[in-house]
């Protein structure tokens, strides 16, 4: 995605220094970007340098999420985040340490049938205990780390509940999202930098308060960064990444209007890598089923229609309480797809009051 | 019948309405003082609770490594480890004249309350009461926290990032964000002490593998101010509880005398056919009532009581142990309720003998009132025993006992027993006083004598509130003479200066030692013995402190030792909780032992304190910061080398601090501390007092048959009047000449036991006559207020109703 993301970090960075924001909701990542740079429609990106930080924006994120099966048969899904946000623009005043002005925020989840595993951590600063390096690629938040050398990747996280450790390895090429990577949040025109790494399988072991499970699965990576993503008026939205049964790939989200109305995106990838974006009407996302999750009510089974591709399908969350009730709170689980076609994938949507 | 019943029970109170304004207004008083004292109480433990829960802090065990710091690489390790600690960062701060403590904390990985606080609160902060707990400043400059009184200290201080108050901080101590405190403290890349977070993730490394030497130490159990200041509570309970059976002396006066006085109007009740249990039952009923309404009373008296007092509660708790305790009391519904049981729980005691003698109340025998509470003979000598009992009890737990209880137990004992051995004392004192005078001065002993049963209560209580008086005196006053002397050894440099950060700190150490006869360095490293920190101090070898240091017990040669690195001194805080004497081996590291070398005085600290050489302390610590210097000097060179300092130097001039600004200032904070036993002490001798006069009151009225004899005899009205007046002076005379060897006894206890199990060290106990006659004057005045207003009823009292003794003689 995108947007979704976005607005966390940007809530972020603009509450956690000065929390005041808070009471602003989502409307803070409206605020303004005063000395950072913004994404520019043609900029090209360069690898592997992007997968690294971009201290210049003011918020950006790693972003991985895994649909697995267990030994035992059963489905299970697996998020791992690390957000960064400055405070302030580099350069002002060098400042080194705890005095650097950039906060990280790492969520990690763990989704069963039954059960919602979470955890959330938090650092500041420049002193090593969390950050993000392009080469020899390594992200990280205390021992939560995202790190390999392409196309082998490893990903951790523990908590006291729960941990995993996986291996990824990338099968496909990375595709660059909207404009050659420039992502359009809004009609309004916001955008961000944005590309994924869908293609990737994985092996690894998943801890739990029962015992360890061997899994396999696939994960998707995002990467995005901006420095305002959001227009003021969006109150949330709704984000979706889904690999299909014959190999092709959707991600796609709509940014709901706290007014009304949608604006939508996505990218159809098909089995060869071969990424079209597609503008604002194209997918269509209609909620089927309304949950009572963590005191609000959430759609949890959703009609997705891309009429271009002849793709209409329903998803339906694994958990409907993949609540993450972090500092900032949202929905996020796995899914599966059925249909048109069939599959899985991974459902986020924030807002929801 | 019940509401007849009622009524007749109800009409005494009619008829004698300053009875029943005695009964209520004693127990009003017993339990306010009561529950003022838990009001107080519950009020500085629930600030303790918000110091210890502000930042979620108070119980997590730490990670400490073999230096006294560890460095940020250690913090990032730890965390890439998945060991889940938060740093902090502590350092002494002078400013002004002032000393601080400026702890620096990372928001980031505190724990939740911290967190959720920071988020939850405002942009201006000014929630940050309110949510009770920090909001950590992050980045960009940060923002100090600290209680609103250390802010006032720290003035308009410039160059520091800006102030907010937060309620419930310690005192003096200043809450920043890590990077703000590196820059402060000039401690970039330190950090103090890594706590350990209470969840930690699955399938961490053991923690040797990490750094060598980390090690997880576990908090003790319970907040540090709690255990500091527990002994302090309990003496406030103590004083709460002495007052309040000061009180129900009164009330049990007040309703055996009621009782006496109704026992005909009680016998007719019987006899025109009133069940007895019903009877019982009714009167019961009528002390429950009066009991809820006086608790009520009390309860708010208590809490208008604890609202004046607790500015002094807070000052001593302060000054004491830097605990910082709201200065506003808030009302709690479970202190009411414990208000009304004290009040009627203490009720049904004081009325027990009354209702035991309404039930075994013989229905026919003639109705002759007699003198309530009359003992014979035989009641002296069991009261006697009773004493003696007590009185050895009390010896006992003094001797045998360990631990505060056993103190106060020891006191309540000798106290009690002295007050019941008070009476007999007196018995045998007026008896031997009525022999052998002129017939007038015999009847004014024997009728004095013959009072005793009548008075014995409210004397046994003037008796307990002027003892503990003398005793909390004389050791208030012990102790302010002991700490003012040792104040003069303690402080002996001449200048006091500190350097800002530990870069400045050699310059300055250099730029004043061919200016001064001595430099002192005064620094120390925490280190945990035994459980509990302890400073360790690194001396240098001068004559200043074999001249001057207050050592109690030693070596000859201790410092000779010391200042080669072969012993170690401690602070009998130290050697009390360790139970170390000169001799024994005192572990400072797990290879490091040195011998004890002496054990020297340190009144006022609440923690353990130990000096070694200073070079042994640098060898092992070469990080630790070293920021102030004691300077001896003659005392005409300190405006030259002040103005050295500011103008050729740089310092300013808030921190050079010179030795009477310091002793003066150390000063304040005792007088502040004892504050508030001063008011106590008043408020228990009141009282006392109006026990006394309650007895006279009731007594005047019983008397007349006796009086009227010797009225009749000759003497007037008016010198009947004097003559009582002067018995009850004679009375409070007596009882204060008991009171002041009690009450030094009670001192004495107090020094010796209480202190050392409360405070960690013994003080010496001088005597102050000045303070007993200060006292005498007071309870003469008690007395002689207590004693006027039946005086003067007697000197106007009708001599038809004198007349009417005679004709009415049953």
């Amino acid at each position: 995605m995108n947007v979704r993301r976005a607005i966390l970090a940007a809530l972020l960075a603009a509450l956690l220094p000065c929390a005041g924001a808070l009471a602003q909701g989502f409307g803070g990542l409206g605020s303004d970007a005063k000395g950072f740079m913004t994404p520019r429609r043609g900029h090209v990106l360069s690898f592997p340098r992007d997968d690294g930080a971009h201290p210049g924006f003011r918020i950006e994120w790693w972003y991985v999420t895994a649909n697995l099966r267990g030994e035992d048969g059963r489905d299970y899904g697996v998020q791992w985040t690390l957000f960064r946000s400055a405070l302030a623009p580099p350069g002002q005043d060098g400042k080194d340490g705890w005095a650097a002005p950039v906060i990280w925020m790492g969520n990690a989840a763990l989704t069963t049938p039954q059960r919602q595993f979470s955890a959330e951590r938090l650092a500041r600063g420049k002193t090593g205990q969390a950050g993000a390096i392009a080469r020899p690629f390594e992200v990280w938040i205390d021992e939560w780390r995202l790190a390999g050398r392409w196309p082998d990747l490893s990903l951790r996280a523990s908590a006291p509940d729960f941990a995993y450790d996986l291996s990824l390895t990338q099968t496909g090429p990375r595709v660059l999202n909207g404009d050659k990577g420039y992502s359009v949040k809004s009609p309004e025109g916001q955008a961000s930098y944005y590309y994924s790494y869908p293609f990737l399988s994985v092996r690894g072991v998943l801890r739990l308060p029962e015992g360890a499970v061997k899994v396999t699965g696939q994960a998707w990576i995002d990467r995005e960064w901006s420095s305002q993503p959001l227009s003021e008026g969006q109150s949330g939205w709704d984000w979706i990444s889904l690999h299909l049964a014959d190999g092709s790939k959707l991600m796609g989200f709509q940014t709901r209007a706290a007014k009304g109305g949608t604006f939508t995106s996505a990218t159809w990838i098909a089995p060869d890598g071969t990424a079209t974006a597609l503008p604002d009407g194209q997918l269509v996302m209609t909620p089927l089923d309304i949950s009572r999750v963590a005191g609000r009510d959430i759609p949890t089974r959703w009609r997705v229609q891309l009429a271009s591709r002849g793709l209409d399908v329903t998803i339906e969350a694994l958990n409907r309480q993949s609540w993450m009730p972090m500092r900032l709170p949202y929905w996020e689980g796995p899914v599966s797809v059925s249909g048109s076609i069939g599959g899985a994938g991974y459902l986020e949507m924030t807002g929801y009051e | 019948m019940n509401r007849v019943v009622l009524g007749a029970l109800l009409s005494h109170w009619r008829r004698h309405p300053l009875q029943l304004l005695t009964l209520v207004l004693g127990l009003a008083l017993a339990t306010a003082l009561w529950s003022g004292v838990q009001a107080i109480n519950a009020e500085a433990r629930a600030s303790y609770a918000r110091a210890a829960g502000a930042l979620g802090q108070g119980d997590l065990a730490q990670i400490t490594g073999p230096e006294a710091l560890m460095t940020r690489e250690t913090f990032v390790a730890l965390r890439r480890a998945g060991w889940l600690v938060t740093p902090v960062l502590e350092g002494p701060m002078t400013l002004g004249r002032a000393h601080f403590t400026l702890r620096g904390v990372d928001a980031m990985t505190a724990p939740a309350p911290a967190q959720g606080a920071m988020v939850a609160t405002g942009k201006g902060g000014q929630k940050a009461e309110t949510q009770g707990a920090a909001d950590i400043a992050v980045p960009e400059g940060g923002v100090i926290f600290g209680a609103p009184e250390t802010l006032l200290r720290l003035g308009g201080q410039s160059g520091l990032p800006p102030l907010r108050p937060l309620a419930g901080l310690r005192q003096g101590l200043l809450l920043t964000d890590m990077a703000t405190a590196e820059r402060l403290l000039g401690m970039q890349g330190w950090v103090s002490r890594f706590l350990l977070l209470a969840d930690q993730p699955m399938g961490r490394p053991p923690l040797s593998s990490i750094a060598a030497g980390l090690k997880v130490t576990q908090k003790p159990s319970g907040n540090d101010l709690a255990r500091l200041t527990a002994s302090f509570h309990l003496n406030l309970t103590a004083f709460g509880l002495l007052s309040f059976a000061v009180g129900l002396f009164i009330v049990h006066g007040a309703i055996g005398l009621a009782f006496e006085q109704r026992r005909a109007g009680l016998r007719s009740l019987r006899a025109i056919g009133v069940p007895l249990g019903r009877l019982i039952l009714l009167s019961l009923g009528e002390l429950l009532v009066i009991a809820a309404v006086a608790g009520l009373i009390g309860t708010l008296l208590g809490y208008l009581i604890a609202g004046l007092l607790l500015p002094d509660v807070a000052a001593t708790l302060r000054g004491l142990y830097g605990a910082d305790i709201a200065g506003t009391l808030k009302f709690r519904p479970g202190w009411v309720a414990a208000g009304l049981a004290m009040a009627i729980g203490g009720t049904l005691i004081a009325a027990a003998q009354a209702l035991w003698r309404l039930a075994r109340l013989p229905l026919l025998a003639g109705a002759h009132p007699r003198a309530w509470a009359q003992g014979g003979k035989r009641m002296l000598g069991v009261q006697a025993m009773a004493a003696a009992a007590l009185v050895a009890g009390g010896g006992l737990f003094a001797a045998l006992g360990g631990g505060l209880l056993a103190g106060f137990l020891s006191l309540g004992g000798i106290l009690l027993g002295a007050a019941l051995a008070l009476p007999v004392i007196l018995s045998l004192a007026l008896g031997r006083a009525a022999r052998g005078r002129s017939a007038l001065a015999e009847w004014f002993w024997a009728d004095t004598r013959q009072q005793l049963p009548g008075l014995s209560l409210a004397l046994m209580a003037l008796m307990l509130a002027l003892s503990a008086n003398v005793g909390v005196s004389t050791m208030v006053s012990s102790f302010r003479q002991t700490f003012t002397g040792y104040l003069d050894q303690r402080l002996a440099s001449e200048l006091y200066i500190s350097a800002r950060t530990p870069g400045e700190s050699a310059a300055l150490a250099a730029f004043v030692a061919p200016r001064v006869r001595a430099v002192l360095p005064i620094w120390s490293v925490p280190i945990s013995i035994a459980g509990r920190q302890v400073q360790v101090y690194g001396l240098v070898d001068d004559p200043t402190y074999r001249d001057n240091w207050p050592v109690l017990r030693g070596a000859a040669d201790g410092w000779d030792r010391l200042a080669a690195g072969r012993g170690v001194m401690i602070n009998e805080q130290l050697g009390y909780r360790l139970g170390l004497a000169p001799g024994d081996m005192l572990r400072l590291a797990p290879d490091w032992s040195l011998p004890v070398v002496g054990i020297y005085s340190d009144y006022g600290n609440p923690e353990g304190q130990a000096l070694v050489a200073s070079p042994s302390l640098a060898a092992r610590y070469p990080s630790a910061p070293r920021l102030r210097f004691g300077l001896r000097l003659a005392r005409a060179d300190i405006p030259a080398l002040r103005r050295a300092l500011t103008r050729d130097f740089g310092l300013p001039a808030e921190n050079i601090i010179d030795q009477s600004a310091l002793k003066a200032s150390s000063l304040a904070v005792f007088e502040r501390t004892f504050a508030v036993t001063g008011a106590l002490n008043i408020l228990t001798l009141a009282v006392a007092g109006f026990a006394l006069m309650t007895s006279f009151l009731t007594l005047s009225d019983m008397r007349l048959p006796q009086l009227a004899p010797v009225w009749a005899l000759g003497l007037t009205r008016r010198r009947l009047a004097w003559l009582e007046l002067w018995r009850s002076l004679a009375l409070a005379g007596f009882t204060m000449v008991l009171a002041v060897p009690v009450g030094l006894i009670l001192a004495w206890v107090l020094l010796n036991v209480v202190n050392v199990m409360a405070f960690g060290w013994r003080l010496p106990m001088y005597l102050f006559p000045g303070e007993w006659l200060r006292l005498g004057g007071l309870a003469a005045l008690a007395a002689a207020l207590a004693g006027a207003l039946p005086a003067r009823r007697l000197a106007r009292v009708a001599p038809a109703r004198l007349l009417k003794v005679f004709a009415d003689e049953r």
